[in-house]
């Protein structure tokens, strides 16, 4: 039966909210919410907060920032899975199915073994995934076939293994000593470099492509029919699905090009979010941007506190994502399969 | 308002499907079109739809080009049924309904309360308005085909275009699916359905359009085309017929 959407949303801004506040109380150096409220609050006010100085610091310049990184990477990559899982109606899609992800790697790899700078490795990989997917579109297209989205897919895999091979060729002649770690921490995913001055690149991108899909996001259910139903209902497709292609692989790129390569978001929590509301992209994409951000400001206030070292991003959503991933297939089916 | 082709050369990019063809379809008409599989009925009701592009010939819907209208200039006049199927995602059977609207709202739209109310109608002709806040993928197969014709006529066309309306449908639903069609015709539509049992052409078109290896058998009045001797050359199977003693009425079943 249908159900109401609204327990699902109050369940996953419930869950944001704790991880937000989880988040910016934890750690090695430990802040009190009394402490958080006081901060805020004298922001707010334009009061000098009556707290030490060095947890101001802490709040707004090395936790704040790490944490609406963290959200907002988590958003960008869970909408983007929701709208790459209904454009291929198939479930088992993630953000990277057209090479986003590849092409960032290719793109932050390069910049890494040529020695560039912070700003220009993540301009690297963002044009990267940028070029990747727009290779793969070009590639689907000439291809003319019956099935234009089976065509992208296959693409997008045969794009994806070369940019993988130009990636390892890369590591392959990279300095060991100081080009390797990096290259290699990079594509495991971390925030832990997140300044106050990486968030608007980031924001910028992530705001634009989620809030086109928004707008598109009745055309979008319709999207999710086969080809040629949803042309028959009157929806040009091959506009369409560049539009959504194009705004999904942007905010994928973005939140590459920051955190580096974080896989199972963009898998899992557009699952998560359709049991909890439904198929329909009206609750679909807000609800995913929701407990992605959550999910992964979770994973993040852990990979930060759970060791002495940081753990990269990549390790634990995949420790956790994949048990996750094989009890949805074995028991909530129901969201996207057939009886 | 007519929908025809004319000198068809339909197929895809690689393959010529079916040549010469023409075929000619009125606004109050129900056409059926049958042959044996591979014989090019779904290719033909693509092509006649705007879907795949004519390999040669032309199709013209109201005396201009088909291909001159816009995709939603086209969705406006006629609508698809496709073979009933189970979807990815569990939308609920008024969503289903409600993307038939899509064409009457711009690119950003969300149904409006005029759709909804369009769709609610639709819903309550077909009598599935119980069903109108399940998941379309947990109701029954005819209940399902229901659906998509409520979809269709949220079109609001004048040409609804149904491929095997009544395959993998049990008895009963199939006399109901063929009741809604002669009820389309009835009430102005140009409906073009294909089949593979000639006694649902006998029972709900007025015409009927024999395709059989690309090339056109026979067309015309349903009951002057569907003859024993047509039928049995055009499945290269034996009939036999039967004829209710009461109404007149004649049925084929193969030997």
């Amino acid at each position: 039966m249908a159900r109401s959407s609204a327990p699902g949303f109050l369940i996953s801004s419930f869950v944001l909210i704790a991880a937000f506040l989880l988040a910016f109380t934890v750690g090695r150096y430990p802040v009190s919410l009394s402490d958080l409220f006081a901060v805020i609050a004298a922001k707010l006010t334009g009061h000098a907060p009556h707290v030490a100085p060095a947890v101001e610091n802490v709040i707004w310049q090395v936790r704040g920032p790490r944490i609406i990184a963290a959200s907002l990477v988590g958003a960008a990559l869970a909408v983007a899975g929701t709208a790459f899982q209904g454009l291929f109606r198939n479930p088992l899609v993630s953000p990277d199915i057209l090479g986003a992800s590849s092409g960032a790697a290719l793109g932050a790899v390069l910049g890494i073994f040529i020695s560039l700078g912070e700003f220009a490795i993540q301009a690297m990989a963002f044009a990267g995934g940028l070029v990747a997917v727009a290779s793969v579109y070009a590639v689907g297209s000439a291809v003319r076939a019956r099935d234009p989205v089976l065509v992208l897919v296959l693409a997008g895999v045969v794009i994806g293994a070369l940019l993988g091979a130009g990636v390892g060729l890369l590591k392959y002649l990279a300095d060991p000593y100081n080009q390797l770690p990096a290259m290699t921490f990079w594509l495991l995913g971390s925030l832990a470099a997140i300044g106050p001055s990486d968030l608007m690149p980031l924001f910028g991108p992530v705001a634009l492509g989620t809030l086109t899909l928004f707008a598109l996001r009745w055309r979008m259910n319709v999207m999710s029919l086969p080809d040629e139903e949803a042309r028959a209902l009157g929806v040009p497709t091959g506009p369409l699905r560049i539009a959504i292609v194009a705004a999904a692989t942007l905010v994928t790129s973005a939140s590459v090009a920051t955190a580096g390569i974080i896989g199972w978001v963009g898998l899992v929590v557009p699952h998560i979010a359709r049991t909890l509301v439904g198929p329909d992209f009206g609750r679909l994409i807000p609800a995913a941007a929701l407990i992605g951000g959550g999910f992964l400001l979770l994973i993040d206030t852990l990979a930060r506190t759970a060791a002495a070292v940081e753990i990269p991003l990549g390790i634990l959503t995949a420790l956790l994502g994949t048990p996750f991933f094989i009890w949805l297939l074995t028991n909530v089916a129901k969201s996207w399969s057939t009886e | 308002m007519t929908l025809s082709g004319r000198d068809l050369t339909i197929g895809y990019n690689d393959r010529v499907v079916g040549t010469r063809l023409d075929i000619s379809l009125k606004t109050g008409e129900v056409l059926a079109l049958l042959g044996p599989n591979g014989g090019g009925k779904t290719t033909l009701l693509k092509t006649l739809l705007g879907l795949l592009p004519p390999k040669g010939g032309e199709v013209e819907l109201g005396g201009r080009p088909l291909a001159s209208y816009t995709s939603r200039e086209r969705a406006r006049r006629i609508a698809y049924v496709p073979q009933s199927h189970t979807a990815t995602f569990a939308f609920t059977v008024e969503t289903v309904v409600l993307m038939g609207r899509t064409v009457h709202g711009s690119l950003f739209n969300r149904p409006t309360a005029t759709d909804r109310v369009v769709a609610a109608r639709m819903l309550e002709r077909f009598g599935i308005a119980h069903l109108a806040n399940r998941p379309s993928t947990q109701i029954s197969g005819g209940e399902r085909q229901l659906a998509l014709l409520a979809r269709a006529l949220a079109q609001e066309p004048q040409f609804v275009v149904l491929d095997e309306p009544t395959a993998s449908l049990d008895f009963g639903n199939q006399g109901r699916v063929m009741h809604e069609i002669r009820t389309l015709g009835r009430s102005g539509h140009g409906v073009l359905f294909t089949t593979h049992d000639p006694n649902h052409a006998m029972r709900a078109a007025d015409h009927a359009f024999l395709l059989r290896q690309g090339a056109r058998i026979a067309d015309g009045d349903v009951r002057s085309v569907l003859t024993r001797e047509r039928l049995e050359a055009l499945y290269g199977a034996k009939l036999a017929v039967f004829q209710d003693r009461d109404s007149g009425e004649s049925a084929f079943l193969p030997e």
